[in-house]
């Protein structure tokens, strides 16, 4: 019998393919001990004092002491705790004998199934207490909860709680089971548990403060209000007993303005409000062109003029797009066009 | 320690599994009752007692013996410090079978069941994953009512298996199959009860054991 020679093909192994590589507790309390030692070595290093030597002490001297130019912030040398550089997740999940600490480690999202064996079992609980109080008829009646307040966590938040990444799928499955937990009768009783998983939404509502009449020495009301437009910018002061007359910069308005557009512009929010004599302006404007200080002034003369006027014409000033900033401002050129929209002269040939 | 590990293979049923269950408790906690006539699988014939009213009944007898054999196995199993899998995709009991195995100090895994858990366990978990030495189906089928995914897995890692077989389940690959019925929730109540009594005893003994080895 000859002894035959096959070829076998060498185990390569695939690298690559076994995923990010896991850390044990011990490798990572080592590191925390290397970190503590390192940092009492720089406070050292730097004169300064080893026990109230902070995180951003130890930014400061690495980067003093390790100057980089390169561009990305983390590549450059940094000394942060190991919590920060080794992800939680990565934590090896089994002990020396090799049996998981965890017991639905098996399923892949252990975190994730454990959450849902829990909410379910409170949920079995609060059911359980239901019967019995339906036993002794004791059942309270369901009051109206105000869920205005409050809003359930994020598919993000969720997933940075749990460590684990998410389906849609499955965070809608958790919400929805926390709703149903939400809206037994007796769900009171696990209050503290949902209160986990929900955050407060603070009210929102920001009511803009019309400031009131001021008087100046002689007694005459007055109110100030500032304006944009483009890269203009305007206070005005409007007086009350006036008879019209306006002031820009010191100088009057037939002559800071000889165009009669500008003028209009000016005018519009008294002559909306009906009170053209009745108010004085003086005003001081910076910045922009003719066109652009005209409509500054308009919005600072209309705001001013908010503290002398009911709130219902408040509203109607607002309505006519009196009070609003005009977003509008120059867009800028972009490379290979002549200007922000104008293209270059397209040439057949 | 040789002797540890020797002693009980000697015995037949060295930890005694015959006395946590009788028949009458089978029958009480409706076992027997299997699906129509319709859903009956080929495989299945030679473990049903009979037909009534076009509803097969599961043969009891048969069931005692295939149950203390995979209860002895269990125990043994978890004599040896084995890990031990349950798994079960009826919803209903999900939450049971998740318990049961909190309570023994195993494991259970009752959710959607990703494809390479088992033959691509490196991946996805690690590269020192230590994988189940037993798995326990108390359910043979998945949602769709096919045979579950980790049973040809299992065949295909050299993993024995223990599993509950209706009458419209494949017994084909699993190395100890019980039939009887996995859909009453007194039957998987009794089958939870069972297999955690055995594995307490088993590990119990395995400490005493290990108690006296070290007084002598």
């Amino acid at each position: 019998l000859r002894l035959m020679y096959t070829a076998t093909a060498m185990q390569s192994k695939n690298v690559g393919a076994s995923g990010p590589e896991k850390y044990t507790e011990a490798f990572i309390k080592k590191q925390i001990e290397e970190f503590n030692l390192g940092k009492r070595h720089l406070a050292n290093m730097m004169g300064e004092d080893p026990e109230t030597f902070t995180q951003e002490d130890i930014d400061r001297a690495i980067a003093y002491l390790f100057p980089s130019g390169l561009f990305d912030k983390q590549a450059r040398p940094m000394m942060k705790h190991p919590t920060e550089i080794f992800p939680e997740q990565r934590k090896i999940q089994w002990g020396e004998d090799g049996r998981p600490f965890h017991f639905l480690f098996y399923t892949g999202k252990q975190s994730y199934y454990s959450l849902m064996h829990e909410t379910y079992e409170k949920l079995l609980n609060v059911q359980k207490y239901q019967d019995q109080l339906t036993a002794q008829d004791h059942l309270p009646q369901k009051e109206k909860r105000n869920l205005a307040g409050s809003r359930w966590l994020t598919k993000i938040e969720l997933e940075e709680m749990l460590l684990e990444k998410l389906s849609d799928d499955e965070y809608s499955r958790f919400i929805q089971l926390l709703q149903k937990l939400m809206m037994l009768p007796c769900g009171d009783i696990e209050e503290k548990y949902i209160q986990k998983f929900s955050k407060e939404v603070p009210v929102q509502l920001q009511k803009v403060v019309i400031e009131p009449l001021k008087y100046d020495e002689r007694g005459v009301a007055f109110s100030t209000g500032e304006g944009t437009r483009k890269t203009a910018r305007a206070t005005a002061v409007v007086y009350d007993n006036g008879t019209g007359k306006i002031t820009v910069n010191g100088i009057d308005v037939l002559h800071y303005f000889p165009v009669l557009q500008d003028r209009e512009q000016l005018l519009f929010p008294f002559q909306f409000l009906d009170r053209v004599g009745k108010h004085d302006m003086v005003c001081t404007v910076s910045g922009g062109g003719r066109s652009a200080q005209a409509g500054a002034i308009r919005l600072a003369s209309a705001k001013a003029l908010r503290s002398f006027v009911t709130e219902k014409e408040v509203e109607f000033m607002r309505q006519a797009g009196l009070l609003t900033v005009d977003p509008r401002v120059k867009e800028r050129k972009k490379p290979g066009q002549e200007g922000a929209r104008r293209k270059f002269t397209w040439k057949k040939r | 320690d040789d002797k540890l590990l020797s002693e009980p293979l000697s015995h037949p049923d060295f930890f005694n599994v015959k006395e946590l269950f009788s028949l009458k408790d089978l029958f009480d906690a409706r076992v027997h009752l299997g699906h129509k006539k319709g859903c009956r699988h080929r495989f299945m014939e030679p473990y049903i007692f009979g037909c009534r009213l076009d509803q097969d009944i599961i043969d009891l007898d048969q069931t005692m013996q295939h149950l203390q054999l995979a209860l002895n196995f269990t125990a043994h199993i978890a004599y040896r410090k084995g890990i031990i899998l349950f798994i079960s995709r009826k919803r209903q009991f999900c939450h049971l079978v998740e318990s049961t195995a909190r309570e023994c100090g195993e494991y259970a895994h009752t959710r959607y069941w990703q494809g390479g858990l088992l033959t691509n366990a490196h991946v996805q978990f690690g590269s020192g994953v230590r994988l189940p030495d037993l798995i326990i189906f108390l359910s043979s089928l998945n949602n769709v009512f096919e045979p579950h995914v980790a049973i040809r897995d299992a065949a295909k890692m050299n993993i024995p298996t223990v599993g509950v077989v209706d009458t419209n389940c494949n017994p084909c690959l699993i190395t100890y199959p019980i039939p009887g019925n996995d859909d009453s929730p007194t039957a998987m109540e009794l089958y939870c009860k069972l297999f955690r009594m055995t594995i307490i005893r088993a590990k119990d003994k395995r400490q005493q054991s290990e108690v006296f080895n070290e007084l002598r």
